[in-house]
């Protein structure tokens, strides 16, 4: 579907200050015009979205596909389409697959396969270091050339310092983009959540803020050392927050993500031993959510980011200590946001500003705009829908979230890439 | 006897004060079989155990062995070593697995905190603790409760000193919630590594200096330092440990007149203990031993039940 016609939607576009209720009219997947009362031409579909929400389409920059090499968890097909499934237009995919991508080939590989499928637009992350062991760079400009948008060892933090310096330094001549996974855990061997009351209650040994604290300090330290770019991924603590705040008042050129489980839970819901709580870093305490929702407001926070992370039965359904870590996020991220807009009085634009405008300009990628002749890459929310996780609805191969059996408020409902509808969660173009 | 509304007994959290003196009463009646000439009865005929033990253990697991036996009931053993564990099985299946043969109660030791809890969502005969991970061991905290006891009949308002590894002792986690849900004071103290800054939240104090936690105590209780759940290198010397965190006769002369001494084992003597307190008459680490084999009875005799009733 390329020629269609929406009527009385709230279009939210926070490039050009716009937040109007409008009709806006796609052919052959451009937008031809936005402007209320629009007469439909002929052969246009036309669907009523009264009290829906139409934002640039949704970005995530930190995606586990599992392909190749766990193809049970996850793989590139089911990754884009549950993608498409929670409201977002593209997303990178980090590198720690079997093997790792940390080649030119992967890279290739990766976005190959993905243009086959009816979905997100796929952007890889490929490793700084080789099989992600810390100990060689991979080859930044071959890969930078393949597709890769970012280098991050994800889950292994790069503890050797004249190794990050390195990798920082080679970035910056090649304007690429290192992202790290702060946390240095030598200071909590075999930690499996946060460290406070609730590990104390269980009897698990547990991770305190500094692990990750003492690594973004260090990380930005090298980055102003180097003025390379940096990204901290998925921040969790309070001191994360209090560091890069003023990293950026210095001028250190530093951009942070939060996952939405870290503004939406705490350590608590890890009681009963919920390997679905389990992550890195561990969700924390209430004191550290508010922390982060502040810096969400204030702009030390850039982006929202799932780490989307699919783990079957057989990873999850274990003793906790033996569980491993992540959850999946991108079905359910539009509905977490929608709750920071009920209780924290954030925007819907902040929605778009975090969720789609920072996280593409932070891989540099092109942002998505609601214009006239733009290509038609925009996401529909109800915001008010109430819909239970299931695993019917969920379009992941894997389950793995706390939110299964839960009913959430808000969600995304048509997705729409390159002027491709390709998602349409209550078949409306079909009865339009 | 009524019947107790744990189906499980996975940590101490989940027992009520009513539940508890059912334990211990029932345990004063196993103790009283015990000491008689033939220490059999037919109680539990026909029943079975399967004592499923992760973790090298020979207090914990003979003393459920010689219980279930004394009760009549069909008790096996496992080992991990000898297990299809080393063929790559995981806990669940095996767990299952043995749920499969139709056992009464099934008793888990395992190196992983929360093990029991996790079985025992997923099979539905009972679930003996029997000490998981750095988490809790139950039926030494109903043991060492018992034990106290028998001097001390009214537990309101004493005061109990736990000193040495509080971060990773399961004993020390299930000794302070029964304490303080009996109305004890407890107080902890150790080598600032070995104490976890947050172990208020189960109720116990913390102190800084054992001498704080000693003082006027009446019941003092020692643990092992477990150097295999924090590795090597942290301890500077073991001469230095019973130096600062070791208890012998000089250092005891401030708790209460004849206080309590206890270690739920194996000792290190020379090191938390000194030897000059094998021979002090306070010193009742055998007695918690032998009224082990009694709880553990009367835990099995409770939980076979259970089973019938439903």
């Amino acid at each position: 579907m390329k020629n269609f016609l929406i009527k009385n939607i709230r279009i939210i576009e926070p490039e050009t200050n716009t937040d109007i209720v409008s009709d806006i009219l796609v052919q052959n997947g451009i937008i031809t015009l936005i402007e209320s009362n629009i007469t439909p031409p002929e052969q246009v579909s036309v669907i009523d979205l009264s009290d829906k929400w139409l934002l640039p389409g949704l970005v995530d920059i930190h995606v586990h596909l599992r392909e190749p090499g766990e193809e049970y968890k996850e793989t590139i097909e089911s990754g884009v389409k549950c993608a498409a499934s929670g409201g977002f237009v593209a997303i990178a995919c980090m590198p720690n697959t079997k093997p790792v991508n940390d080649s030119s080939s992967i890279t290739r590989f990766i976005i190959d396969k993905s243009k086959n499928f009816k979905g997100a637009k796929v952007y890889p992350v490929a490793a700084i270091t080789k099989s992600q062991k810390g100990e060689e760079l991979t080859e930044f400009g071959d890969i930078k050339d393949a597709g890769a948008v970012a280098f991050s060892d994800d889950g292994k933090w790069l503890s050797d310092p004249f190794m990050m310096r390195s990798a920082l330094e080679y970035a910056r001549v090649l304007n690429a983009l290192i992202i790290s996974h702060a946390e240095d855990s030598r200071i909590c061997p075999g930690g499996v959540m946060n460290e406070g009351e609730t590990a104390t209650i269980l009897g698990l040994r547990a991770i305190p803020n500094a692990t990750e604290d003492m690594a973004v300090f260090r990380d930005v330290c090298i980055a102003e050392l180097t003025g390379a770019r940096l990204h901290i991924a998925h921040i969790s603590t309070k001191g994360s927050v209090d560091i890069i705040r003023n990293a950026k008042k210095k001028g250190i050129n530093v951009t942070c993500e939060v996952a939405p489980h870290h503004f939406s839970l705490t350590e608590k819901n890890c009681l009963g031993y919920n390997t679905n709580a389990k992550m890195n870093p561990p969700l924390r305490t209430e004191q550290d959510r508010m922390a982060i929702i502040e810096g969400m407001k204030d702009g030390t926070i850039d982006a929202v980011a799932t780490d989307h992370a699919p783990h079957s039965v057989l990873e999850k359904n274990l003793e906790f200590e033996k569980a491993s870590n992540g959850i999946i996020g991108l079905p359910t991220a539009v509905a977490l946001f929608l709750n920071l807009i009920r209780e924290y009085s954030f925007s819907p634009s902040d929605m778009a500003k975090l969720m789609s405008k920072n996280p593409a300009k932070i891989i540099n990628i092109p942002i998505r705009l609601i214009k006239k002749g733009e290509k038609a890459n925009f996401t529909i929310i109800d915001p008010e829908l109430e819909w239970e996780v299931t695993k019917e609805n969920i379009l992941s191969k894997s389950f793995n979230t706390p939110f299964l059996g839960k009913t959430l408020k808000g969600k995304a409902l048509m997705t729409v890439v390159d002027g491709f509808l390709v998602y349409d969660y209550l078949n409306l173009s079909a009865n339009s | 006897m009524q019947n107790p509304s744990f189906k499980h007994l996975l940590g101490i959290e989940h027992l009520s004060c009513e539940e508890i003196e059912l334990i211990l009463q029932t345990t004063d009646s196993m103790k009283e079989i015990t000491q008689r000439s033939i220490k059999k009865v037919p109680t539990l005929k026909g029943k079975t155990v399967i004592n499923l033990f992760f973790e090298p253990s020979t207090r914990t697991k003979l003393s459920f062995e010689i219980a279930a036996k004394r009760l009549s009931a069909d008790t096996i053993g496992f080992s991990s070593a000898t297990s299809s564990l080393s063929k790559g099985e995981n806990l669940l299946d095996t767990v299952k697995n043995c749920e499969a043969m139709l056992p009464d109660v099934i008793v888990i030791r395992h190196p992983c905190s929360g093990a029991s809890h996790f079985v025992s969502q997923h099979i539905n005969c009972s679930v003996i603790n029997a000490g998981d991970g750095i988490n809790q061991h139950p039926t030494q905290a109903l043991l060492d409760i018992f034990t106290i006891k028998e001097r001390i009949n009214d537990l309101k308002g004493i005061k109990i000193a736990i000193i040495g590894d509080i971060k990773h002792s399961r004993v020390a986690h299930s000794d302070i919630m029964l304490f303080t849900k009996m109305g004890a004071n407890v107080f902890v103290s150790g080598p600032g590594f070995l104490m976890n800054p947050f172990i208020s939240v189960l109720g116990a104090k913390i102190c800084d200096k054992i001498e704080d936690a000693i003082c006027d105590a009446d019941v003092i209780i020692l643990l092992r330092i477990q150097k295999e759940r924090f590795g090597n290198g942290v301890i500077p010397s073991e001469r230095e440990y019973a130096m600062l965190y070791g208890i012998n006769m000089n250092r005891i002369k401030s708790a209460k007149e004849n206080v309590i001494v206890m270690h739920p084992g194996p000792v290190n003597w020379g090191v938390e203990l000194s030897p000059d307190i094998m021979d002090y008459n306070n010193n009742i680490i055998l007695d918690q031993v032998t009224n082990g084999v009694a709880l553990r009875m009367a835990l099995l005799y409770i939980l076979s039940n259970q089973g019938e009733r439903e």
